[in-house]
């Protein structure tokens, strides 16, 4: 027991660490403020209280800018998923000249500097009159999700037996019959854990949302808006906090889904091989 | 872009066996990718060789505006090249690079040595754990960062100040350079101590048990069995891991720019940073896409040992 010390305090140590951000964030975001300025911090929310949830949601546009995370991450999300779907077929069911060099472009498209990509965005952005357009932000989250759902996606095709869709055909199917029938159902894990990466790379990014949407501020997204809290709310901490967890939520549900989802696709695998 | 992909299905470059196409129209294979590549022409490719004639071109507000930017050789690089400011810029980003990384994979081996010897209920704590942090947006971390180092209110000063170090009280973290410098680094290495840590302990968990058995028998320490099993075991995992970290520290751009933007004077101003206040800031757009690329090219000079170490122990293990 004594020996198990050491690391068990480790252990509880690092679950402090990697836990207490988040925790104090929501804690702080329950509390009323008259706690949140107490001399002594206060590690329970002893006064537990939703105004600041209500004060974020009331504060100006802030439906607004969930509405436009909303749409681009959403967007990106499906006009990736549909676009790879195709590739990804091409890819993992078709013998064609190119394939290889097509598998490359994708490889080297997952590696894209995309930081380096601000510059050039905004002018060519600007010069096409893309500028504080949510759909320029779209193509952009579209763009940098594509290569890893191609990847990801060839990946569960591949692992799915051809001669599925050729009984199928056999029995009298057309081709995009036995793929809509068969395959795709097959497919759904993949599709959901894929997507569900996307929307949260989406939703997350900041850089392009920041460089891109600069005169219209009515177009601009949740994580934005987040970095200018001091002129939203102040002071207001309560408040701010009340944001940065509305703004985490979806991320956490996915993150719970997901792992739920991967695990069952493990099990199933187990089960079915 | 934060492009930290779960584990995924490895994909082998190749093609399917042959088989019989009933009656598929040769060109179908193309119209299927035609999407995806337009994309990657339009969204990324054209991005990328505009940004490289920008930087051989004279294009500030005027240029913008107007167009017609004449073309001004090597001058842009020159002038990046010959500033003092360029080179603490990219000294600075070097030590952040090396700070960061370090600690990061110190850290993350320690943590997944760590769980793999916890009993059962507390491994699954600390997993989830890390898989919150890891599941944290980078600006909801940035808010939250800020709030954990407020002068006033902040539960970091109340700490510091209750053991003892009175002058934490009221302490303004984001007015001192190196105060802000310490606290990205603090919030970058905990946004990416927990993906490094899963994968090395998922890595742990595949090692052999007897190899360990093995060693104990033969009377080795903890450092020993870490040197001589583990490490090497790993070696693989460790260097795909050392590289992701390096390319995701080197070009992190986010957390720097919402919470300081480079300053206070400079102290966190790295490469990413330093190119896009030269753009935006200075509008010398020219001058930014010129520290662009040459920020690509630190990265790859910074890479590419560290790949060729990677990639010839890897062919000796064969």
């Amino acid at each position: 027991m004594i020996r198990r010390l050491p690391i068990t305090l480790a252990a509880l140590s690092v679950l402090v660490v990697s836990v207490f951000p988040v925790y104090w964030m929501v804690v702080t975001a329950f509390k009323p403020t008259r706690d949140i300025q107490a001399d002594t911090p206060q590690f329970l929310p002893l006064h537990p209280t939703l105004d600041h949830f209500a004060t974020a949601i009331g504060s100006e546009g802030f439906a607004l800018f969930w509405r436009n995370s909303l749409l681009v991450s959403l967007g990106a999300v499906l006009l990736s998923l549909v676009v790879a779907l195709l590739a990804a077929f091409a890819v993992a069911r078709m013998r064609w000249r190119g394939r290889k060099a097509f598998i490359l472009m994708v490889f080297i498209a997952q590696m894209a500097p995309w930081e380096a990509l601000l510059i050039p965005m905004f002018i060519i952005a600007r010069d096409t009159g893309m500028l504080d357009k949510l759909s320029m932000l779209t193509l952009i989250y579209f763009m940098s999700t594509l290569p890893f759902t191609i990847v990801t996606l060839r990946g569960f095709l591949a692992a799915i037996p051809e001669e599925l869709e050729e009984a199928a055909q056999m029995d009298g199917a057309s081709r995009s019959a036995a793929f809509r029938k068969v395959v795709l159902p097959l497919l759904a894990p993949g599709l959901m854990s894929t997507s569900l990466f996307g929307f949260i790379t989406a939703w997350n990014e900041f850089a392009f949302a920041n460089a891109l949407i600069i005169k219209n501020q009515d177009d601009r997204t949740l994580p934005v808006w987040l970095s200018s809290f001091s002129n939203v709310f102040g002071t207001d901490w309560g408040a701010t906090m009340a944001a940065a967890t509305l703004f985490m939520l979806p991320v956490l549900l996915i993150f719970l889904i997901l792992q739920r989802r991967v695990t069952s696709g493990i099990i199933a695998g187990a089960v079915k091989g | 872009m934060v492009t930290q992909a779960p584990e995924r299905p490895v994909a082998a470059a190749a093609p399917p066996p042959p088989r019989r196409r009933r009656g598929l129209p040769a060109l179908w294979p193309y119209l299927l990718v035609i999407p995806t590549v337009a994309g990657t022409a339009y969204l990324l490719f054209y991005p990328l060789i505009r940004s490289v004639i920008i930087s051989f071109q004279h294009f500030r507000t005027g240029e913008l505006i107007r167009g017609g930017a004449a073309f001004v050789g090597l001058e842009n690089y020159h002038e990046a090249l010959g500033s003092a400011e360029f080179w603490a810029v990219v000294r600075r980003t070097l030590v952040w690079t090396g700070v960061n990384v370090v600690l990061i994979m110190v850290i993350s081996t320690l943590v997944a040595l760590m769980v793999a010897r916890l009993g059962k209920r507390l491994r699954l704590a600390v997993l989830a754990g890390l898989v919150l942090t890891w599941a944290t947006p980078v600006l909801a971390a940035t808010t939250i960062f800020q709030w954990l180092f407020q002068s006033k209110l902040g539960v970091v000063n109340w700490l510091l100040t209750t053991i003892g170090f009175s002058r934490f009280d009221g302490y303004t973290w984001f007015a001192n350079g190196t105060a802000t410098f310490a606290i990205m680094v603090l919030l970058v290495v905990w946004q990416s101590v927990p993906f490094a840590a899963l994968t090395l302990y998922a890595g742990l968990t595949t090692i052999p048990q007897e190899l360990f058995e093995a060693a104990r028998i033969d009377g080795a320490t903890g450092w020993q069995v870490f040197r001589d099993v583990t490490f090497p075991m790993l070696r693989p995992l460790f260097g795909l891991i050392t590289s992701l970290e390096i390319i995701w520290v080197f070009k992190c751009f986010a957390q720097i720019w919402a919470i300081s933007q480079g300053g206070p004077d400079g102290a966190t101003t790295t490469l990413p940073v330093y190119a896009y206040q030269v753009a935006q800031s200075l509008h010398k757009y020219d001058l930014g896409s010129a520290i662009s690329t040459l920020t690509v090219l630190i990265l790859l000079v910074v890479l590419v040992p560290h790949l060729r170490r990677m990639y010839k122990h890897e062919g000796a293990d064969k």
